[in-house]
């Protein structure tokens, strides 16, 4: 299938600071694309360049087939975007807000277009209230509605999902989906929270510090975290000599307790779980509940970048 | 090969270029249901009115024994009365300003303010238009205005004078109000600059308002100590004569200046020069009627170096907001 977004070897740099290095994508058409990554990764510059709003300071880019700094127009025509903390005019309502941008993009239908939008990110109630008594997360979904009215072909989301309430984060990740499967949209969205956006990406890159540090599928990344993930145990009772077990287990490398009452969280390689609980079960230790504490991507996230913020579950 | 790389700018000069159009109706409705349209209109109206009901009321007194005057009805902007202390074009030269600085102050850095301006530039318009739109939506309302308070004033001269004005005088009346609205859109495009190059809307409206205060009220004052400077008046033959010429000269920079010079020749008859009246010159100021033609004769310089001003000060702003990045 042809790229929707390329770069090769893309980088900015401002004065001394180089805030993306090197950087090359190739995303497919319909693809959900994730570039995850801590605040001040590279990830909102990466955007503003892929829609020409930034100039790079080397390496070359493809948006459907057009370089953005030669064709703007062309290509702002068929890429919607949200951007990080999306802002409205204040005065005008919602709906009003939209139909500027539906008369910028001389869409012909654009009332029609608006309403079925507004129901879509579940607007219609609030859609004639002034926009500036919008909460963060009305803006939010007013913000996708506003990046669909092109009817884009690819869809850039800069952190969809911050402001959010965790209803409305499944909502709008179900409709990302939804874009990409039925319409065959491709997006590229940003987030620094890998556990929301992780279900819904085909491919994720992380980035730190200007550069991927991993790029491939979600499944594929946890795959190549050789070595251990942690995986919590929850025993009725007795976990002393639960503890005593588990550590003569050869496979077992580190046991710590949990948060949860009676129970104990492991680090082992995820081949050895079945045997592990097996030789616990075998041993006589009464256990109710086995769980991955990791999510699959969340070792690597830990690995890249937990000393730089919290990581929230 | 070559078709394909002569078609490749054609693309993109076939977009669209109806955006700024867009841009400036948004602009233009936000400006007319804001609420410092209303008072600023409510302000200006109520200061005119005062203005004009006791210049009225001296021209009056004055028709009444004389039977000759000519341009009776122009009269209303140049003369001075009791209890206002200088003619209405100099009211509107030292109050229009504030128009044109309140239109134009938060115009860019007000959509950095809210956040709109990322989600404005990834539309498929020029980023000239954005500023283009702005400042047509600008000009727009404050012509809106302008033509208003003049109408008012027209009208209540109507009413208090019982004299209808001439076809002589409407035109002049005309091209003094295209004339004001390039002076007011010259504060506009001060104020438009500083948006560009400033985040914050309380600065950007501090800065033209300085400029303002400083001219209007320090700007005689300035002029006569630069004038003193460069050319001092120290008593020999001929050097108070260069003093004032040399004040006369500086005080071409300030807008202000410009505009009252301009105004008093378009809006009277009578006065036929422009700068310091000398000797030699005096047969210019001999007081006989000149039609619109000869006017506009003696005013061409202020008025075009006050639309060269409006126009290098918006090309200023406009090359600024076209080079600036949207920074993450």
């Amino acid at each position: 299938m042809a790229s929707a977004i390329r770069t090769i070897d893309l980088t900015k740099r401002y004065d001394e600071a180089t805030v993306v290095n090197g950087l090359d994508l190739d995303i497919e058409t319909g693809e959900v694309f994730g570039l995850l990554g801590p605040n001040g990764a590279g990830k909102t510059t990466t955007i503003l360049m892929l829609l020409g709003l930034t100039e790079p300071s080397s390496g070359s880019m493809e948006i459907l087939g057009l370089d953005p700094r030669r064709h703007p127009l062309e290509v702002k025509r068929r890429v919607g975007y949200l951007p990080d903390a999306v802002g409205f005019y204040d005065d005008l309502t919602g709906r009003q807000n939209l139909r500027f941008t539906a008369r910028l993009n001389q869409i012909d239908d654009m009332d029609h277009t608006i309403d079925d939008l507004l129901g879509q990110v579940g607007l219609q109630a609030a859609a004639d209230q002034p926009a500036g008594e919008y909460s963060r997360g009305m803006k939010q979904r007013l913000g996708m509605a506003d990046a669909l009215v092109k009817d884009p072909s690819i869809l850039i989301l800069d952190e969809p999902t911050t402001a959010i309430d965790p209803e409305g984060v499944a909502e709008i990740l179900d409709m990302i989906r939804r874009l990409a499967v039925e319409k065959q949209v491709t997006v590229l969205l940003s987030s620094h929270l890998l556990n929301q956006v992780q279900a819904v990406c085909d491919r994720v890159a992380i980035f730190v510090a200007g550069s991927v540090v991993a790029q491939g599928t979600p499944h594929d990344l946890a795959a190549e975290q050789v070595g251990h993930v942690r995986v919590e145990f929850r025993f009725a009772g007795d976990v002393a000599t639960a503890r005593s077990r588990l550590g003569q287990i050869a496979t077992v490398d580190d046991v710590i307790v949990g948060r949860v009452p009676n129970s104990l969280i492991a680090t082992l390689d995820p081949g050895t779980l079945a045997d592990t609980v097996n030789g616990l079960v075998s041993g006589g230790s009464k256990l109710v509940g086995v769980r991955r504490v990791d999510d699959d991507l969340d070792a690597i996230y830990r690995r890249y970048f937990e000393t730089r913020e919290e990581v929230t579950a | 090969m070559t078709t394909e790389t002569a078609r490749e700018p054609r693309a993109v000069l076939d977009a669209p270029g109806g955006g700024w159009r867009v841009v400036a109706s948004k602009e233009l409705a936000d400006h007319l249901y804001s609420g410092r349209f209303v008072v600023l209109l409510a302000v200006l109206g109520i200061a005119t009115a005062a203005a004009v009901f006791a210049a009225s009321g001296a021209i009056r007194e004055v028709a009444q024994d004389a039977e000759d005057v000519t341009a009776l009805f122009l009269k209303l902007f140049t003369v001075t009365t009791d209890p206002v202390p200088f003619p209405l074009i100099i009211f509107v030269s030292l109050l229009a300003p504030l128009l044109g600085i309140m239109f134009g102050f938060d115009s860019v850095n007000g959509e950095r303010a809210q956040g709109t301006l990322p989600r404005l530039l990834s539309q498929p318009i020029h980023r000239d238009e954005v500023i283009l739109g702005k400042f047509v939506a600008g000009i727009g309302v404050i012509s809106i205005m302008l033509t208003a308070l003049v109408a008012f004033v027209a009208g209540i001269g109507i009413f208090r004078l019982g004299v209808t004005p001439t076809l002589a005088e409407i035109s002049r009346l005309v091209v003094w109000l295209v004339f004001a609205i390039v002076y007011v859109a010259f504060w506009q495009a001060l104020a438009t600059l500083v948006s560009v190059r400033t985040n914050r809307a309380a600065t950007s409206a501090l800065v033209p308002v300085g400029i303002w205060l400083v001219l209007a009220l320090f700007g005689t004052f300035l002029f006569s100590a630069v004038a003193d400077v460069i050319s001092p008046d120290d008593g020999a033959q001929g050097a108070d004569l260069a003093n004032a010429e040399a004040e006369y000269l500086i005080s071409q920079i300030s807008p202000i200046t410009l505009f009252q010079e301009g105004s008093t020749v378009l809006l009277d008859p009578e006065v036929g020069y422009t700068g310091l009246l000398t000797f030699e010159r005096v047969d210019r100021a001999i007081v006989s009627e000149l039609d619109l033609l000869q006017s506009l004769g003696v005013v061409w310089p202020p008025m075009v170096a006050l639309l060269a001003m409006t126009a290098v000060l918006f090309a200023l702003a406009y090359v600024s907001f076209m080079r600036q990045e949207v920074r993450a």
